[in-house]
Formats: structure tokens, sequence, C-alpha cells
């Protein structure tokens, strides 16, 4: 292997390094130019020499292998690669700023600010996820910020892409990675399970929220096995005041089993988005770790020898997405809501992770001055709330699985448009206006819904069967041969 | 042809064709639609299918145009009858042995066991002993297959199931079932062995005709699968009286 020493002003096919910008113990990192890219460029370039742990060497090969292949804003965009048998580097765009590493000091962060920045994560990880490649080093030095907000995860040496060979998995007996961050599932050999990524946000959001790390510091095997059996101290024993909502969704993300987590990143964004749609079990109340006796119980009879599913990272997503239904519950329409609710049904019934999100919207009126309250001094936002849950309940779901949203807006299908954005809705569910007047003078909200969405949409009309209810009775009646 | 042009350099490969012509036909269109410039076929283009005669024509037509094909076990079996061989698939050798010329028969008889290229080695089975025609069905076969040869990537088909093993620096093993179309690096750091699926006869439960595009330039892998006509295969073989197990297997890509 040929070993280099780098220095300031050195080329590397076409990347002139300027400066090194970080020392670290795997890699030095360089800003650089290229006459060809007008943006900041990172080269990173990994330390090597005789009798340095081979998981090095094979942690740079899937950087290599895999940042090439990711695209959008959660990542940095990648310039260019170069492998051992010349000068190995990998040269990325230079994001901005600090890593959220440097926010250790300020810890514990507002409970909001906390559940904002792992919010971003999780909508990077969504992201990251749907590219077919799981993270396993999610902490805060490997996470940074845009100037405009989005998270940008960093640092793929230990990643997992599920449609390419993984190097690593045999590269080392003992877990590779950042012990205190990592998914008990890992220590089975588990590589390729999106929700370990969830585990580590949920860490992170523990210790940012905390400034403890819920399973310590240790780096040991064993301090790292404990995971196996032993659950964290609740946020509420260490902060009075932490916000049930918040520990339901961290002890949700630190299960021990995988199958109890948030089945995609997509959920959990959703839920640290919309805190008064968390559905609160004994999670949330818990005031002291699992009794000696669960403890001792599990570890002898671990719930992870065998994972309880194995988690494929396409069919998880696939089989776990966020269904928004949009309701117009001001229309008389039955009918139709009926033929949402069963449309809503089946597609409840095929993917049983799925969660449903119901939306109505409150539309503004433009001029007039918009009161909250009705004539008869009713709150509407409330009383459509109750609207939904109403038209939701034939579908029994768990409450952890349904969320209602009034939205107040004063064009339907911006809003719900909005909302499918920003939610990472996979799937909307809307009916069609059945009153032809008002279709044509406001237009169709479900065929601009169905034509700008981002994801699939499925437009619902009650089936002419019953619209013609009469119609074809008398037909029938005329077939009829007795 | 080492170098030719500067841009990309796409092979097409093909593996265990066993005279199964919708299935040959589907991946010669779907290479050709990949821009392949070049074929290099892994051998066993007779065997199990029904159709040795116009298989061994085309790839005789392949080679006189510039392909390199190597010997496989079945085509070996036409000349030299083999012990190891099952019983069903003899039947189909004696029969695909009535079927072919002389000049058909030396075709085959004459392929060597392997070729080089590019740094890279072709060989029908596992490298170590070619013609001993051993599987390769783990990293622990293909671990010795890469140790008794220098070469960086060896190219092998014979199991019928597309794999691709790598061994690092230090001589650790990994295993990988391809699963989409889309190019693997054979990162120059470590050693690669590629075992290709079946053109004629898939084995790993698709039913889909399987090959590879090789970038030499960029060291990139690309597994491929395409649909083909199956019932105009699976009949090929009922109407010649061969054993109907090789026609519903192919149903089942088992």
């Amino acid at each position: 292997m040929v070993k280099y020493s780098i220095e300031g002003g050195a080329v590397i096919e076409g990347f002139t390094l300027d400066k090194c910008v970080h020392h670290g113990g795997m890699a030095t990192l360089w800003s650089a130019t290229h006459p060809g890219i007008d943006r900041p460029i990172l080269v990173k370039i990994p330390k090597i020499s005789e009798g340095d742990d081979p998981a090095m060497i094979v942690s740079f090969e899937m950087e290599q292998m895999i940042l090439p292949r990711l695209s959008g804003d959660h990542v940095p965009a990648c310039y260019g690669t170069g492998d051992f048998s010349r000068q190995p580097y990998v040269a990325m765009e230079r994001i901005p700023g600090d890593t959220l590493y440097k926010r250790i000091a300020d810890l514990p962060l507002g409970y909001e600010e906390a559940a904002t920045i792992c919010e971003r994560v999780a909508i990077a990880l969504e992201d990251l996820h749907r590219q077919s490649v799981i993270h396993h080093d999610i902490k805060p030095s490997s996470i940074m910020f845009r100037p405009t907000g989005e998270a940008v995860l960093i640092d793929f040496g230990l990643s997992h892409h599920a449609q390419l060979p993984d190097l690593l998995q045999a590269e080392f007996r003992l877990p590779y990675g950042t012990a205190p961050y990592m998914a008990p599932e890992r220590l089975l050999g588990v590589r390729d399970d999106p929700r370990s990524d969830l585990f580590s946000l949920g860490v992170m959001l523990y210790f940012l929220t905390t400034g403890e790390r819920p399973f310590g510091e240790g780096e040991t095997l064993h301090a790292i096995r404990r995971r196996l059996w032993r659950d964290p101290v609740p946020p509420r024993k260490i902060r009075a005041d932490y916000p049930p909502w918040m520990q339901e969704i961290v002890l949700r993300c630190l299960e021990i089993d995988p199958a109890k987590r948030y089945p995609t990143a997509a959920q959990l964004a959703f839920d640290l988005s919309h805190p008064e749609q968390v559905t609160l079990t004994a999670r949330s109340e818990k005031l002291q770790r699992d009794s000696l006796y669960t403890v001792l119980r599990r570890r002898f009879n671990p719930p992870l020898t065998r994972l309880s599913e194995k988690s494929e990272l396409a069919r998880q997503l696939a089989s776990a997405p966020i269904v928004m239904v949009a309701l117009d519950v001001t229309q008389d329409s039955s009918e139709l809501d009926d033929a949402i609710r069963i449309a809503v049904q089946r597609i409840l019934a095929t993917v049983p992770a799925a969660r449903l999100a119901c939306v109505n919207i409150l539309k503004l009126a433009r001029v007039a001055i918009d009161k909250t309250l009705d004539e008869q001094g009713n709150n509407k936002h409330i009383d459509r709330l109750v609207t939904l849950a109403h038209w939701a309940a034939p579908l029994k779901l768990d409450e952890q699985r349904l969320s209602t949203h009034v939205l107040e807006a004063f064009d339907p299908a911006d809003a719900i448009l909005e909302f499918a954005k920003i939610n990472r809705v996979d799937h909307i569910l809307i009916g069609a206006r059945q009153h032809s007047l008002r279709r044509s003078l406001l237009g169709s909200v479900s065929a601009k819904v169905a034509a700008e969405a981002t994801c699939s949409v499925t437009v619902i009309r009650p089936s002419r069967v019953a619209i013609d209810a009469s119609l074809v009775a008398e037909e029938a009646a005329a077939a009829s041969p007795d | 042809m080492a170098n030719e042009g500067d841009g990309a350099m796409r092979v097409a490969i093909f593996s265990d064709i066993h005279a199964n012509r919708p299935a040959f036909e589907a991946v010669l269109a779907a290479a050709r639609a990949r821009h392949a410039e070049r074929i290099i076929l892994l051998g066993d283009y007779v065997g199990y299918g029904a159709d040795p005669e116009w298989a061994v024509d085309v790839v005789s037509d392949l080679v006189a145009k510039g392909a390199s094909a190597i010997l496989g076990n079945h085509d070996r079996a036409v000349r030299h009858p083999s012990e190891t061989m099952n019983d069903a698939a003899q039947i189909v050798i004696a029969w695909t042995r009535e079927r072919l010329t002389a000049d058909r028969q030396d075709f085959l008889d004459r392929l060597p066991l392997t070729h080089i290229e590019e740094g890279a080695l072709y060989v029908h089975a596992e490298a170590s002993d070619p013609a001993a025609w051993h599987y390769v069905r783990s990293a622990d076969d293909a671990a010795r297959s890469l140790a008794a040869t220098d070469a960086r990537v060896t190219i092998c088909g014979h199991v019928h199931r597309p794999a691709l093993y790598s061994m690092s620096a230090v001589g650790k093993m990994t295993a990988f079932v391809p699963t989409k179309e889309i190019p693997v690096q054979l990162l120059t750091g470590r050693r690669w062995l590629v075992v290709l699926g079946s053109v004629g006869q898939p084995r790993d439960g698709i039913a889909a005709a399987s090959f590879a595009m090789f970038d030499t330039v960029r060291q990139e892998i690309t597994f491929c699968r395409v649909p083909y006509d199956i019932d105009a295969a699976a009949a090929r073989i009922r109407d010649n009286g061969l054993p109907s197990w090789f026609a519903d297997r192919l149903y089942l890509g088992k």
C-alpha cells in the first residue's frame, strides 16, 4: 500500500488541496478546489499505515462505494473518489458550520429545540433509508445542518447499502461503531434493519434533552451488551418537567426489540412534529426502570436472541407508509365518506404498520375577518377534530396509528399538498367533490392534489351504483324475469 | 481487445445458456440495449434445453465476430461422457450428441477452459481446478478459488445462482447476493469473485434469465435479469421428449 504524506497545495486527480481542516484518528480532511466545481469542497484522505486496523480500510471502502450513490439535501454531494491502488480519497461537498457535537456544551437543550433537531435528523434518515442505506453511526458528530435548516448526515464508513456488498459483514467479530449509540441488535450481527438508526436517534434525543447518555459511555463489550436486557433510566426521573410525549418518543425509539420501535423514520418525524398527537402509553409515565425481575428475565431469556421480525430495508419502508386522508366534513356526503373509509380500510388491511393521518381543511375566508368561534360560540377547530375522530372510529385503529388534524388555509389543495410534503406522506386519499356546480366555481381540489402531489394519490368516488341507485333499481326491476 | 477506446468498455457476460433459445435471445437483446461492446461466454451452451444446434451456431457465430467463449462441463460431456453428471442430465446430453453435427461438436471440443482478459479470469467453474467442475457456493469455495490464481477478478458460472464474493487485503471474505440491477464497483483494494446466474436454467428462485454487464474501465459489474418466453422454452423441451422436470423447473427458477 502506498503511503503518502499529503501537504497543502497537493493535487489529487484535479482536486487542489488547500488546508487541513481536521486531523482525525481515521482520516484527514482538507478544504480543496477543483476547476469544474464552484462549491466548497472537502477532501477526505484516510490515514493508512502498516499495522493499522484493517477495519479502517474497509470503512473507507464502504464510504467510497456508498457516498457516490447518494443524492439529495441530506447528504454531502460526492465529487469523486480514488481507491487504494492510487491515492485513496473522497471528495465531497463541504457543508459549512460545525457538527451537532459542538452543542454538547449546551446540554441539556430545551425540549422544543431538541425535538426540532431530531425531527430534522429523522427526515434525513428517512431520505437515506429510501436510498437503501442504513447509516449505522448516528450521533452528534455525524450530523450537520445546512444554512437552510436541513440535517445533513456525514460519515458513511459504517453504513449498509441494501443493494451493494456489505464489506463490513466479515471484518469484525465485535460490532463496530460508536458504543453509546449502538442498537442492541447490532450485537447480534444484524446490519440490515433501518430501525437501528432510530435507536441511535433515540439515544441522541435522550442525550440532548437530559445531558446523559442512556446507556452510559462504556466501550466494553459488557457495557454494550447490557442494553440487550437493561432499559435506561426514564428521562422523567432525570428532569421532573420532562414532557410525557417526549418520553414516549424517546423510550419507543430505545425499545430493545426493533419491532416495538417506530417502523420508519418518517413516522418518528411525524410524532416529533406533532407532540399533541403522540399517543401516550405506559412508557410516558415511567419514573423507574423496569423491575429487577423483568430485567433478570430478559437477562436470561433475552428478547433478542431471535429477532421477532426480520426487517429487510425496502420491505420495512413499504410496510409502514403514512397514509393521509383528506376529508371534507362540511359536505353532507355520507356516501363519499363511506367510500373513502372503505378505501382506507383496504389499504390498512394490507399494510398493518401503516399510519393514518385524517386531515380536514378549515377554509379561511379571504375577505371577512374569520372567527374561530361560530355563531353558537362553538370552536370550529375542535368540532372538526371531533368529526374526524368520529369518521375514523369504525376503522378501529390502534391510537398509535391514527392522528387527526385540522388545517386552516385559504386554499385547501395547497394545504393538503403542503401537509403531505412536510409529513412525508406516502399516499393521499381524497374524495372527488360531487356537486358539479361547486366544482366548476371553485375548481377541483382533488384534481389539483392529484396533479401536484409528490406521492401517490387516490381519488375516491362513491360507486355509480350508489349515486344512480334509483336508476339502477329501475333497470333491475325491468330486467327481472319474475 | 485491451484498452479499446477511452470511455467505458461494456462487456456482456453469459453463462449456462443450456440450449434455451428464448432465454438466449432475450439476454442478447438486453445486452444490445445496454450497449454491450463485447461478449464473453462462460460455457454450458448445451444440456437441459432443446435447442442445442441453434445455441452452438449462435455461439460460434459470436466467436467468429470476436466474442470469447470457454468450455462448460455439459459442452465437454458431448464428446467425453461425464461420470459425475446425474442420469437425467445424461439423457439430455445423449440426445444432444445425436443432434450436433461433427463440426458443432468440434467447436465445443476446442473451447478453452479459461480465458484471461484485462486482468480478469473467466472460467466456468471454481478456478483452482477448472476441469474438476467444482461449484462456488460459499465464501469458503470462493476463497479457495481466489487463492489458486493471481487474477484480481474471477468471473465464473456453473452454480446457476448469482453471487458476488470479495476478499480483503487481509484475506477476509464477504458474500453478497445481488437483488437489483445496479453497478457494483469491484474496488481495487480487494479481490473479487463474480458468480453469474444462468441464462437458460436459473436456479435462484427467480425465473428470469440472468446475465451480467462488466464495465472493464470503471471495474463495475452489473447483474441483470430479463424475462423471456418460458412457455416456448418449456414446450420445446416437452415436444422433444426430454425429461419434463427440465421444463417444469424453468417456471420455478429452481
